[in-house]
């Protein structure tokens, strides 16, 4: 694998697919749903490949020379003055157990989605272009490592979404669409504030002994690298540092999304196309859980640890909320929408603990997440293709009329309020061993449990007033499952079952990383060298 | 039979049934009569288990085979070192008998299903559920940790959920499976936040493991508070399962499910695994958790009992029969009688299994009637189910010569030696109660059911015995509840095999300031080493005979009343109902838990819902859409300044040039004469200017 530029490959294809799309005829539309469809296989291939080829010892997260398939070289380079000095910016992509299973889990969806994307009709040539474009920018999130980059795909992904759910949406896309883009752009702005406010206070050593200011995330991760009057440098006692760590984590959570700042989610994923909607739940709301435990977490190691206990709590409010609401619901989408904040707040809380158990508990559960939630919310596309209707009480004893949809649908619910046996259990329990274990957040702990009553309320509740009592007549002419959806279910039940079963396949990737960065987060009166790295 | 290959054994038959779940799943749309295929793999499934309590039993009697493998490794983590989770199995003669009783009620529930449930529609996917029930409890019986326990514990919860409402075209038995979830999720929570406590201490899920550690003085948090708390959480997941008072209300509705699985889910297995569980943490529970433990399952014997009394049902008497046999269960642990608890589970589970299948035979042969008011005169009609349903009556009565009056004896000796020995009287007290109360329900039962004058003549003419399918079960499982079965001497247990060689009760691992004094008797053994204190062997055996004495007379005053009653109804019990009007009332109702709960919580948590979704719309959106309002309108706002102001000032400029070009055009006429007219005006003016300076 040596010198092969596999990320960049895995990056771009996309991209390289919507060039070639672009330049096809916009009456073929089977071509290009194929070439979309080509592209996305080939990423699945490849990040196969990825897993395959992927040391489980080599830690990352801020070593630069244990970070894989790295590929690194100056972008930008501008004389920008005597004050800014050389403005460098390093394309600067590679992985570690932190980012493969989100590697993982974007080609996964990505493709999964496409599938259930075969159905648009309308201006095909602009969706599958954006589509792949979107794909990208995704990608290419979870593989940077420069910040200046991660954040050019971070908006990267922000123009395509907010096209795919404005044109292709439902009744009210365009407020969704407008309220999404908005939304996350707020949080953009802080980042950058954050990003800049980070480059002007570190610098890194250049191969000439000269310094230089940097985007480079693993050097701003090294405390030695800032200047003693940087702004955001820990070296000044009049540091901005707190200030920085919450304009950032803001700016993460409208992602996740973290109550108060959820509100976005339920209206997107309502009005979003089905596809959309799975790549939405799949893959992009780990995009703020994975920011902060990439970026937040490293670079301010101090400042997690002090606030680590409102992050716990934070995570108790979206469980806790996110279920009850999710109970109140009676559009069906909105319910799963509101069930994904509930099991994100797992994710928060276990990465509050700073343990090893909570942590990878998190990580998993943002890859278990990403593949029930997909699940559910093609479910909730199938039923709502045939019926045109998503309104939880209008339906009725389907059970009878649509087996094989209801044994999917049972699996994947079963799989979202943690029956053991399938992935979601492992990543809760080990979420809640995790989190349990330290003193401060137990209390949070013990009150995020009752989720799981509540998760399997709203879940049962909704399975019971959809799918059993008599079959309500007007559904009587409703097809169960076609091959097309069981090709996009199948592979993620049998996701769901695996890793329910054995965990280890995608824990074990992740181990040494997860240790790694617990240790490194620990007060420093514990030294690194001590544990042997 | 080498350790391994019994390890080997028992891991195979815990995978068979999960087999026959998957195929019947997957192939019963391309394979006609796939339920054939769980007929075997339960059939083979009872002889490996066959083979397994032999080859426990005969070479391994007093040992604990226990075979691990990891399952998460988590790798080198800071501080703590190497961490992993294990998953195992262990083999003690508890568990193996439990494996036989699983199994071997399991497959008569097979085979009488596959006449009882001839006609479903859903028929082949039945078996699969029943494949998939008994793989989850067996996982429960052979675990060696708690984790493993809880996985399966939430298995039989979800099979438990899928064959209660099985029927789900039916309101009634979706809304039933629905609650028996919910309900024990909130037992489940007690059980997690229990294992979360032992595990943050112990670093281990192992039951032997957690023991030992107890055993060397490491308490939870350094507090045998904890140690209490951590016991009686764990047992909360017994609550929940086993149907404890106050979370029994979803055992008498899960009779929504079909009769055989009445009988094996929700009368012999399933339910008993509560008492399993805490069968297993027994050696960790302190004092209080005892005292605890005892109290909630003699509440829950009571309450039970008080109402199977009034009920109409045939499957809900049974039903609330079975929570307070659960209670008798549960309470003996409390009380330190191990044995007899484990005992009274595995007889209890043959007795009740065939009082379900048997009432199951009944409801039938009636086309259905559940109603024993609609019954009568059956023991005619039913010689089988009769004679096989009055021997369980018996048993479970406590009548002497059933396995039954074994159990329910030194259930209740030890009763009055925990009584004699810590002053707790309330405790035998409320046993015996209960024991007087179930002859009498029992019996109700059985003389409306069966003897007497039909009430429903032309149901009763169409009553036929059941298939032979399904009265050998009921057969097999009457004669399980003989005597000789347990012991040779059909008055003292502790002469048998069973409790003489096969269970004893482990030695308490607690210290000895938490711990009762009658549990631990300064003898050092470790968990596996059967040692219970002599003090209590000794007021046991004070007990023994009074108990027995005491019980028998009870029970016969149980059933001679219920003759009086309802055979011979020398009095009225409509007239006496009538007279006591409110208790009636009260039992009939079943003491109104489930509208206290209706009433309480469920509306409390759903109203709450509404109010937070309110509060998420107009509030938390309400901020964001307000502030997108805000935003507009001072966009709005600077348009207007934009427009009026900032542009007014440029345009004003522009107007005023245009104004001042307007007003001196006028000026510029074009004709000479104006001109000059002007020129001569300026230069007067000029001239005046300048000699003014």
């Amino acid at each position: 694998m040596e010198g092969f530029p596999i990320l960049t490959l895995i990056t771009f294809l996309p991209i390289l697919g919507m060039v070639l799309i672009l330049f096809m005829p916009s009456v073929q539309k089977q071509w290009i749903k194929i070439t979309a469809l080509v592209v996305t296989i080939l990423q699945v291939v490849l990040a196969a490949v990825l897993l395959a080829n992927f040391n489980y010892e080599a830690v990352g997260v801020n070593q630069a020379e244990t970070f894989q398939f790295v590929e690194q070289f100056r972008w930008i380079e501008i004389y920008g003055g005597s004050w800014l000095g050389t403005i460098k910016i390093d394309y600067f992509l590679g992985v570690d157990g932190l980012s493969i299973p989100m590697v993982l889990l974007t080609a996964i969806i990505s493709l999964i989605a496409l599938i259930s994307s075969w159905k648009i009709d309308n201006a095909v040539k602009g969706y599958f272009a954006l589509y792949l474009l979107l794909d990208t920018g995704m990608m290419g999130v979870f593989v940077a490592l420069d910040f200046f980059l991660f954040y050019v795909f971070w908006e990267l992904m922000l123009l395509p979404m907010y096209f795919l759910i404005g044109i292709w949406g439902g009744p009210r896309k365009e407020y969704a669409a407008i309220k999404f883009f908005i939304y996350t752009l707020l949080g953009s702005v802080f980042m950058l504030l954050v990003m800049i406010g980070l480059y002007f206070s570190a610098s890194e050593k250049l191969g000439d002994g000269t310094l230089a200011h940097t985007f480079n995330l693993l050097a701003l991760m090294d405390q030695s690298n800032y200047a003693p009057d940087g702004i955001l440098s820990p070296l000044n006692p009049h540091n901005l540092r707190f200030i920085a760590y919450i304009a950032l984590f803001v700016g993460f959570a409208i992602k996740i999304p973290m109550f108060p700042f959820h509100t976005w989610l339920p209206d997107a994923h309502v009005e979003a196309p089905t596809p959309i909607s799975v790549i939405l739940a799949g893959v992009l709301l780990k995009m703020g859980t994975y920011g902060i435990l990439r970026i937040s977490f490293p670079i301010f190691p101090e400042i997690t640890r002090d606030l680590a206990w409102y992050i716990g709590l934070f995570g108790m409010i979206n469980i806790i909320y996110g279920a009850l609401v999710a109970l109140a619901q009676k559009d069906f989408k909105k319910l799963i929408a509101y069930s994904s904040v509930s099991h994100m707040g797992y994710v928060l809380l276990g990465m509050a603990s700073l343990t090893t158990v909570g942590m990878t508990g998190a990580i998993l559960q943002m890859f278990n997440h990403g593949t029930i939630t997909a699940m559910l919310f093609l479910l909730v596309g199938v039923i709502y293709d045939r019926a045109h209707t998503r309104d939880i009480n209008g339906f009725g004893g389907l059970a009878t009329q649509m087996p094989a949809y209801t044994g999917y649908i049972t699996v994947a619910f079963f799989a979202a309020i943690g029956l053991p046996g399938l992935s979601g259990f492992i990543s809760e329990a080990l979420v809640f061993v995790g989190a349990f274990g330290v003193p401060e957040i137990r209390t949070i702990t013990i009150i995020s449990a009752l989720g799981i009553l509540l998760g399997a309320c709203y879940m049962l509740w909704t399975l019971q007033r959809i799918f059993f009592g008599k079959l309500n007549e007007k559904w009587s002419s409703l097809q169960d499952l076609d091959l097309r959806e069981y090709i996009m279910l199948v592979p993620l039940a049998i996701i769901v079952l695996l890793l329910g079963i054995y965990p280890s396949a995608l824990i074990d990737v992740m181990t040494s990383s997860v240790n790694y960065l617990v240790e490194i987060m620990l007060p420093t009166t514990t030294t690194i060298s001590s544990i042997g790295f | 039979m080498s350790e391994n290959l019994l390890i080997q054994l028992s891991v195979t038959i815990l995978f068979l049934p999960l087999l026959g779940f998957f195929a019947v799943i997957f192939l019963n749309k391309k394979i006609p009569n796939m339920y054939k295929f769980e007929l075997g793999v339960i059939s083979l499934t009872f002889i490996a288990t066959l083979l397994v309590l032999y080859g426990k039993l005969s070479g391994y009697i007093d040992e604990t085979i226990i075979g691990t493998f990891n399952w998460i490794d988590f790798g080198k983590v800071p501080v703590l070192g190497s961490v992993t989770i294990e998953l195992g199995v262990k083999l003690d003669n508890v568990a193996v008998i439990m494996l036989f009783t699983v199994n071997l009620i399991s497959m008569l529930v097979h085979y009488y299903s596959v006449a009882y449930m001839k006609d479903d529609i859903r028929y082949n996917l039945y078996f699969a559920y029943l494949g998939i029930f008994t793989f989850s409890m067996l996982g429960i019986v052979i675990t060696h940790n708690l984790l493993m326990m809880y996985i399966f514990w939430e298995l039989v919860g979800l099979s438990s959920y899928l064959l209660i409402g099985f029927w789900f075209e039916k309101d009634s038995a979706a809304d039933a499976g629905k609650k028996a979830f919910l309900v024990n999720r909130v037992g489940d929570i007690g059980m997690f936040i229990g294992i979360l406590i032992l595990y943050t201490n112990y670093h281990t899920f192992t039951f032997d493991e957690i023991f030992a550690q107890i055993q060397n003085g490491v308490i939870p948090f350094g507090s045998s508070g904890w140690l209490t708390a951590a016991g009686i959480l764990v047992f909360m997941g017994a609550v929940g399962k086993s149907a404890q008072f106050p979370l029994h209300v979803w055992l008498p509705d899960a009779m929504e499910g079909p009769t055989p699985v009445s009988a094996l889910i929700h009368a012999a297995t399933m339910v008993a695994a509560g008492v399993y569980l805490v069968a297993r943490i027994f050696a960790m529970l302190t004092a209080d958790a005892m005292v605890f433990i005892a109290v909630v399952g003699a509440i829950t014997s009571f309450v039970a009992a008080t109402i199977a009394i009034t009920q109409n049902d045939i499957k809900k008497v049974l039903a609330y029969s079975t929570v307070s046999q659960l209670g008798y269960m549960v309470m003996s642990l409390g009380v330190g009688a191990y044995a007899f608890a484990f005992f009274h589970l595995v007889t209890h589970a043959f007795f009740k299994a065939c009082l379900f299948l048997g009432s199951g035979s009944v409801i039938q042969a009636m086309h259905h009637e559940q109603d024993i008011r609609e019954m009568g005169g059956l023991r005619k009609k039913l010689p089988i189910t009769y004679v096989t349903f009055l021997i369980s009556t018996l048993a479970i009565s406590g009548i002497p010569l059933t396995s039954g009056f074994l159990s329910k004896d030194g259930i209740l000796a030890g009763t009055l030696a925990f009584g004699d020995l810590t002053g707790h009287w309330l405790i035998p007290a409320i046993g015996f109660t209960v024991a007087l109360l179930t002859a009498f329900y029992m019996f109700r039962l059985v003389i409306l059911t069966f003897h007497g004058k039909p009430r429903n003549k032309e149901k009763y003419d169409h009553a036929h015995e059941s298939p032979k399918l399904m009265t050998v079960p009921l057969i097999v499982l009457s004669t399980l509840s003989i005597f000789i079965f347990y012991t040779p001497n059909p008055l003292s247990p502790d002469a048998g095999w069973f409790l003489g060689e096969w269970i004893s009760t482990p030695q308490t691992v607690v210290p000895q300031s938490s711990a009762f004094e009658f549990m631990n008797d300064g003898t050092t053994g470790t968990s596996n080493e059967i040692i219970h204190s002599q003090i209590y062997e000794d007021a046991m055996h004070h007990a023994h005979y009074p108990a027995m004495f005491l019980s028998l007379a009870l029970a016969g005053l149980g059933i001679f009343l219920a003759f009086v009653f309802y055979q011979w109804k020398k009095i009225s019990a409509d007239k006496f109902a009538e007279s006591i009007k409110p208790i009636y009332q009260f039992s009939l109702n079943k003491w109104y838990v489930d509208e206290i709960y209706h009433y309480t919580v469920i509306s409390g948590t759903l109203a709450f819902s509404k109010i937070l979704h309110w509060f998420d719309a107009y509030i938390v959106d309400g901020i964001v859409n307000g502030s997108a309002a805000l935003t507009r309108l001072i966009s709005r706002i600077s348009g207007l300044i934009d427009t009026y102001i900032v542009d007014g000032l440029v345009n004003f400029t522009a107007l005023f040039s245009g104004f001042m070009g307007l007003s001196l055009r006028r000026l510029q006429t074009g004709k000479v004469q104006t001109y000059i007219v002007f020129v001569i005006f300026s230069v007067f003016v000029l001239l005046w200017v300048f000699n003014s300076i």
